[in-house]
């Protein structure tokens, strides 16, 4: 069954008319072209297919694209301004943070959601002080804040790196 | 995946009425078990009503001191929320142990409630299940069953729940706020979900057509020394091989005044520790008093094949969960 519907990627507003089974990576993908959000398992457990969804990152294979439209949605080539790079990207450049690089931009989108979430001082499972107004973003609250990202190639030590400088920078600014 | 149409409802009425008319038909919230559910075939609706704007999305203070959480509350804004830190610490912490960031923020909390046990079995439909086609039979039964149940199972069935912020809820003694065709109504957490007894295909008490709108916490000055203790195979993003929610208060005199006690991971909905708890209240807090009150608890687990283990070790998790609340950590 088709349903006519309008979704935002990136800051166009795109209107097609999809089978209301089509996920938002698929639409983004299949129908759009939009390609950095990737497909890894589709069921929700690697995070390649991260986006943001009104400013929360969030798995695009689980979620119908007819249930979402009209909500902002940003891919990891969106993060990037005025055409340049993101400091997460260049971040992750810096410090060879991949290696086949599938799984990267659902990384790089993913940690620029969890430095926001991490802002906002929403505390982690790892949080030593629940009631903490401000996060540190210690290596191991890195490590479990982006526990919902895989990397087959194990890239680990370096994506971690890669989020702690961009983490460190923006805390300085 | 089977072809279903998607309807969203403009109103709560209006939602439960397009159930009524429908019998092969469900509610979508944040879907991000149904969904999956959907591609697996385990799930084959004609009919999807999004309920996901319906409810509340906000967690309001009640005038009687407990606390209101509205349905869509998202599993990452529930766990940050301030008053459920500071007063309800057990809930956080029980959200905070599951899933995963991306899935917190669009998981809810009616959905948390009504997602569906993760049984490899039910999940994969090529294998005999008596929960997603009755009478089949069970393939845990015989099959690999390491994460399956040691309490209030039954020869039909031997899934899990796999929440964890409802285990920490059903400490918490919450109330289920449902709206149906004859109004609302508020139920006991522990009355929502069931065992699976012979009717294995029920995992709720819900009619077809009733929805969860809200989730009330009762005012409840021990949770605010509260703790969730979750045992995995991971470090992170796993379900619990045994979880424990405990809250605790004791005395100058170091006996138990009171104690709120649930588990998970050990049963066909989150387990409440009623056996443990009354055998604690009024002892002195030690390590062999609470050695014998999660014994008393433990004592009708029937095992499986693999699943011996989890009785030590949700006999450890409830014996150091409650002797870090004791000694404040």
């Amino acid at each position: 069954m088709e349903q006519e519907i309008t979704i935002k990627v990136d800051g166009t507003g795109h209107r097609l008319t999809v089978d209301t089974r089509t996920t938002l990576l698929d639409a983004l993908r299949e129908r759009l072209g939009i390609t950095s959000p990737k497909k890894g398992c589709d069921h929700g457990q690697c995070g390649a297919c991260t986006i943001l969804l009104a400013g929360r990152r969030i798995n695009s294979c689980l979620a119908l694209a007819v249930a979402f439209e009209d909500e902002e949605i940003v891919t990891a080539e969106g993060l990037a301004e005025d055409g340049g790079l993101h400091p997460m990207h260049r971040s992750f450049i810096e410090h060879d943070a991949f290696q086949c690089g599938y799984c990267t931009p659902g990384q790089i989108v993913s940690a620029v959601g969890m430095l926001e979430e991490a802002s906002s001082g929403w505390p982690s499972s790892v949080t030593a002080d629940l009631d903490a107004d401000e996060i540190v973003l210690a290596d191991e609250e890195i490590r479990e804040r982006m526990s919902g990202n895989l990397c087959r190639c194990a890239a680990y030590v370096n994506i971690v790196s890669a989020i702690s400088e961009t983490a460190g920078g923006e805390a300085r600014r | 995946m089977k072809p279903y149409r998607y309807q969203r409802a403009r109103d709560i009425p209006g939602a439960i009425s397009a159930l009524a008319e429908e019998p092969n038909a469900t509610f979508l919230a944040g879907g991000t078990n149904l969904v999956d559910l959907l591609k697996l075939g385990v799930m084959e609706p004609e009919v999807l009503v999004d309920v996901r704007r319906l409810t509340s999305d906000s967690v309001e203070e009640l005038p009687d001191g407990g606390v209101r959480i509205g349905a869509a509350v998202t599993n990452s804004n529930l766990a940050a929320d301030r008053t459920i830190r500071s007063r309800y610490p057990v809930l956080s912490e029980a959200l905070l142990s599951g899933a995963s960031g991306q899935l917190r923020n669009l998981a809810t909390t009616g959905g948390n409630l009504l997602q569906h046990t993760r049984c490899v079995y039910w999940q994969d439909t090529t294998t005999p299940c008596n929960k997603r086609e009755p009478g089949s039979g069970c393939s845990a039964l015989e099959g690999h069953n390491k994460n399956h149940a040691i309490l209030g199972a039954s020869e039909h069935c031997v899934a899990t729940h796999p929440s964890d912020m409802a285990v920490a809820m059903t400490a918490l003694d919450a109330f289920v706020v449902v709206q149906g065709r004859n109004g609302e109504h508020r139920i006991p957490i522990e009355e929502l979900h069931r065992l699976p007894g012979d009717e294995p295909w029920r995992d709720t008490t819900l009619e077809h057509g009733e929805l969860i709108t809200a989730v009330d916490l009762p005012l409840l000055d021990l949770a605010a020394n509260s703790k969730y203790r979750k045992v995995r195979e991971r470090a992170s993003y796993a379900f619990a091989l045994v979880s424990v929610a405990a809250a605790l208060d004791v005395g100058e005199d170091g006996t138990v005044r009171d104690v709120r006690l649930a588990l998970g991971g050990v049963a066909h909905k989150p387990w409440r520790a009623t056996k443990a708890e009354e055998a604690l209240r009024g002892e002195p807090i030690n390590k062999a008093n609470l050695r014998a009150a999660a014994d008393i608890e433990l004592e009708d687990a029937e095992l499986l094949r693999d699943n011996a283990f989890k009785v030590p070790l949700a006999r450890n998790v409830i014996v150091r969960t409650l002797l870090d609340l004791a000694e404040g950590r």
